[in-house]
């Protein structure tokens, strides 16, 4: 089953690569929505400091906001997805690969850019490392319960703005630990708890959003 | 039910005494407090319904959550409106970031998705399994909603009713409050048996088109 499912992974991370750059498109959007508020701000360093958690993890938020209605629809239209619900591979499997195809073309390419992003933001250097990691684990999060909200959308009419509307509400506790860990290491205080509980969530995440999503697709 | 608006609203805001550090704002309290009992009611009312739905395959359960959701968003929106018209005055501020009203407030955006969610198929049996499981993934924001006032030091005060050794409150306002509940929740029921009639007349006169042909 293992090699299944890397092959899911490898073909959407293909698929994905050849078709639209999707990887340096959310990498582009969390750049620019960056700048975007930088220039809305203003230039003063002191504050765009203070402002830096809020600012760089929304703009990781919608950044990976932004394909995940790619995850499940565009295989549901051209009828992959009924094909890949009947094979042997559970949709749990067929779930997680995809969500994590998801991730290593948007959210991993995004923690890795990151410390780009923080310096237009004035970060210093010394807190790259706690705004990298909760990062790779905030993204990832993000991916597992958008993608559960995109399984249910697989097949309805509506498209981004509706998933949208269903997955920014349940963002709001990794925006709030993820932002959180920054603005402690920021001020000079220990971090770690606040990366930690977002290791926590991951950990309730993984498992749980691949079931509600193949619960979904079965419908 | 309208005996009980009636008799609630005269005990609200005539009978009752304006509080000794309040004044008249209290008055509010009679609206926002019930209004946020219902939003959190309904909604559990929903998830509940929407298990038996998944579990159970029972349609009436699928359609009470669908019935009930425009009601609890209502709702929701009162609880939140008032409450801002008491912080006004009483906080110096319409809205404050607090984890209560934050909970809130994504509990209203629940109810908009689900509302949502639930009309954007073209085959309607498909929204509602899938607001379904929606909703029961939403059920984790009760518990953060009714504790959020004790695991963060918030503004909004504690829970003073339902509490270890008896309610707070005195009885000359928890008595008002109580009969605004239950005229709140008789409001409820009547609501969403019209709304459940209306969905299965629309249901059967469905059905009886395509028989025909």
């Amino acid at each position: 089953m293992i090699p299944a499912l890397l092959a899911i992974v490898r073909r959407e991370v293909r698929l994905s690569l050849r078709e639209g750059w999707q990887a340096a498109t959310a990498l582009l959007f969390f750049i620019l929505v960056v700048m975007l508020l930088a220039f809305g701000i203003g230039p003063d360093p002191v504050l765009l400091r203070r402002v830096a958690p809020g600012a760089l993890w929304t703009a990781a938020l919608l950044s990976c906001l932004l394909s995940l209605d790619r995850i499940f629809a565009a295989d549901h239209y051209d009828g992959m997805l009924d094909r890949l619900l009947a094979s042997p591979v559970p949709a749990e499997g067929t779930a997680l690969a995809k969500m994590l195809a998801h991730w290593l073309t948007t959210g991993l390419p995004l923690t890795v850019f990151s410390p780009a992003a923080g310096l237009l933001m004035n970060v210093p250097a010394a807190v790259m490392p706690v705004m990298v990691a909760s990062l790779a684990i905030g993204t990832l999060l993000l991916t597992l319960v958008g993608g559960a909200m995109a399984a249910l959308m697989a097949g309805s009419r509506r498209g981004g703005l509706t998933i949208a509307l269903l997955t920014l509400p349940l963002y709001v506790p990794v925006l709030i630990f993820g932002a959180g860990a920054l603005d402690k290491a920021l001020a000079g205080k220990e971090a770690g708890h606040a990366v930690l509980f977002l290791a926590a969530l991951l950990c309730a995440a993984l498992p749980l959003a691949p079931l509600g999503a193949a619960a979904a697709l079965r419908e | 039910m309208v005996i009980l608006f009636a008799w609630g609203l005269y005990l609200a805001l005539w009978a009752s005494p304006p509080d000794y550090q309040q004044g008249d704002t209290v008055r509010i309290m009679y609206v926002h407090v019930p209004a946020a009992w219902m939003a959190m009611a309904i909604y559990a009312a929903m998830a509940v319904a929407a298990v038996i739905g998944f579990v159970w395959r029972h349609p009436l359960a699928e359609l009470f959550v669908q019935a009930a959701a425009p009601i609890g968003a209502v709702f929701t929106a009162v609880c939140l409106v008032t409450g801002s018209f008491w912080g006004r005055p009483m906080w110096g501020a319409w809205w404050v970031w607090d984890a209560r009203l934050t909970s809130v407030l994504i509990l209203f955006f629940l109810y908009v998705g689900y509302i949502e969610l639930s009309r954007s198929f073209d085959d309607p049996a498909k929204g509602l399994r899938a607001g379904a499981i929606l909703v029961m993934a939403g059920a984790i924001n009760l518990p953060i909603i009714k504790f959020s006032v004790e695991w963060w030091n918030t503004l909004h005060q504690p829970a003073s009713i339902l509490r270890m050794g008896g309610p707070l409150v005195d009885p000359s306002m928890l008595h008002p409050l109580l009969v605004m509940a239950a005229a709140y929740l008789c409001l409820f029921v009547t609501l969403v048996t019209m709304r459940l009639e209306t969905a299965l007349l629309q249901r059967r006169a469905r059905q009886r088109r395509l028989a025909r042909g």
